[in-house]
């Protein structure tokens, strides 16, 4: 286990490295003469006016919030998947019950009409 | 049957052996063992990606009656070894107002995630970088930073495009997760490990795919279809619809940085086929029907890796398949089909199959 934990941390590394030396053989390779208008924004031709950090959407945040709650709901699922066979049937009526909740919520948020894109 | 091409647990416990014993110590041997494993998989990951590249073009030809590349080299084959070599020489920009460090860092995170991911994949017996108990939820945290990366390079760039293409591109591959990750937790029970190398030996006796009783199928339609997603692929390529956000997220991006988050994607599509192929239809495992030893000896002379190979580019072919089959959905469109309708099913399958499971109902048993 503590191999293996090495292991990921050298593909990591291998990961970064191999990046790094994208870009830096990039800049040997590559010419860079910046000038004022290469700098611009790409706005399809358009001369760039304004900020790109404007305001969006705030439907964004609501799926990200549902989002949260749901994915780690779905993590809390794991182990109880893993070990499903052993548990019997409590076990499963306990994870459904679970699950039910679960659904119950998506159902919640349907209703109250946060499922709807604006 | 025992040469080494078959039998590659073997062969990696004779190269420890063989390197403990040259080396002199035990902890070198894994030294030397890791260096060949990140030398292998940095090569494997660039020609895998050239390979999907030249096969996406090829493919995409041949759907529309073309032919694809033709020029360089017999059939094209060098194209993309000429697309990479121009890639290269071309200049980076970084656009005046971006926030430049956040900007160079977000391909870093694609695709050091995306890389990372490789190592969990059991492409052969005991052919797995890293071999972890927990393999199948690690790869799927280990690929949800991908989308922080998008996030950040998008808003990075200080360009209404790719703000816009960011924003949709996270709603987007967060929802889809949701999915995906519930259709493979409903196969989870069957197998009862998130051992990769075991969730393939597990389905000795037939592929989850049909062994689970219909959830199986279930699961991988819906895992097909959210893994798509998450890939940004078309029909699901909202966040960089050409004819509506000029390139979404990377609009911004040149030379090697747009190569990362292109290198990113192609990987990502392998990455989810593989996924796919191990947990549905068996990884390495040879097809084996039960009784008919003479087939299954049949089915045997091929070598796992070519069975795992094949099976993913299978897969592989499917989700370029759906590039030229189905038109792009509508932001809302899309935003509904994963929260009506996927996800509410993706629960039902997981509560059916925790139920199958408890019932014994097992096919093929």
């Amino acid at each position: 286990m503590e191999i293996n934990i090495l292991y990921l941390l050298t593909i990591l590394v291998t990961g970064v490295i191999f990046v790094l030396g994208g870009f830096f053989v990039s800049r040997l390779v590559g010419p860079n003469n910046p000038n004022p208008v290469k700098r611009e924004p790409y706005e399809c031709g358009e001369i760039p006016f304004g900020e790109g950090w404007t305001r969006f959407n705030v439907g964004y945040y609501i799926f990200a919030l549902l989002f949260l709650i749901f994915e780690v709901e779905v993590v809390f699922f794991f182990p109880w998947a893993v070990v499903l066979r052993e548990i019997g049937v409590l076990g499963l009526i306990e994870g459904l019950i679970f699950l039910f909740v679960l659904f119950f919520g998506l159902i919640f948020a349907w209703r109250k009409g946060y499922l709807v894109w604006h | 049957m025992e040469s080494y091409i078959y039998r590659t647990d073997k062969l990696i416990l004779d190269l420890t052996e063989w390197l403990t014993e040259a080396t002199g110590s035990a902890f070198a041997a894994e030294v030397v063992k890791m260096s060949i494993a990140a030398a292998v998989l940095s090569a494997f990951v660039g020609l895998l990606a050239m390979i999907l590249i030249y096969i996406e073009r090829k493919v995409a030809g041949h759907m529309q009656q073309r032919v694809g590349p033709m020029r360089v080299g017999p059939h094209g084959i060098l194209q993309t070894v000429a697309d990479s070599i121009k890639l290269v020489a071309k200049e980076g920009l970084t656009p005046k107002n971006a926030d430049a460090f956040i900007f160079n860092l977000a391909p870093l995170l694609v695709f050091a995630s995306s890389f990372a991911c490789l190592s969990f994949i059991p492409f052969s017996p005991g052919m797995t970088i890293v071999s972890f108990n927990v393999g199948l939820l690690f790869i799927l945290g280990i690929a949800s930073v991908g989308v922080l990366g998008i996030l950040a390079g998008g808003w990075a760039s200080n360009n209404k495009w790719s703000v816009l293409g960011a924003m949709r591109s996270g709603a987007q591959i967060i929802s889809y997760e949701l999915s995906a990750t519930l259709a493979l937790l409903a196969i989870v029970p069957f197998f009862g490990t998130l051992d990769f190398q075991e969730i393939v030996l597990s389905q000795q006796k037939g592929w989850w795919i049909w062994r689970a009783p219909g959830v199986g199928l279930l699961g991988f339609l819906i895992y097909t279809i959210a893994s798509t997603a998450e890939c940004n692929r078309t029909p699901f390529d909202i966040a960089e619809g050409e004819s509506e956000l000029t390139g979404g997220f990377h609009t911004e991006y040149s030379a090697m940085k747009f190569a990362m988050f292109f290198l990113a994607e192609f990987i990502n599509i392998f990455i989810v086929s593989a996924i796919s192929a191990t947990v549905f239809f068996g990884g390495w495992m040879p097809f084996h029907i039960e009784g008919l030893d003479t087939l299954n000896r049949v089915f045997d002379l091929l070598p796992p890796i070519v069975w795992f190979f094949g099976k993913v580019a299978c897969l592989v072919f499917v989700v370029m398949w759906f590039r030229w089959t189905f038109p792009r959905l509508r932001v809302d469109q899309l935003m509904h089909f994963e929260w009506k309708y996927l996800m509410p099913l993706s629960l039902i399958n997981l509560a059916l199959a925790a139920i199958a499971v408890s019932a014994g109902l097992y096919f093929f048993n």
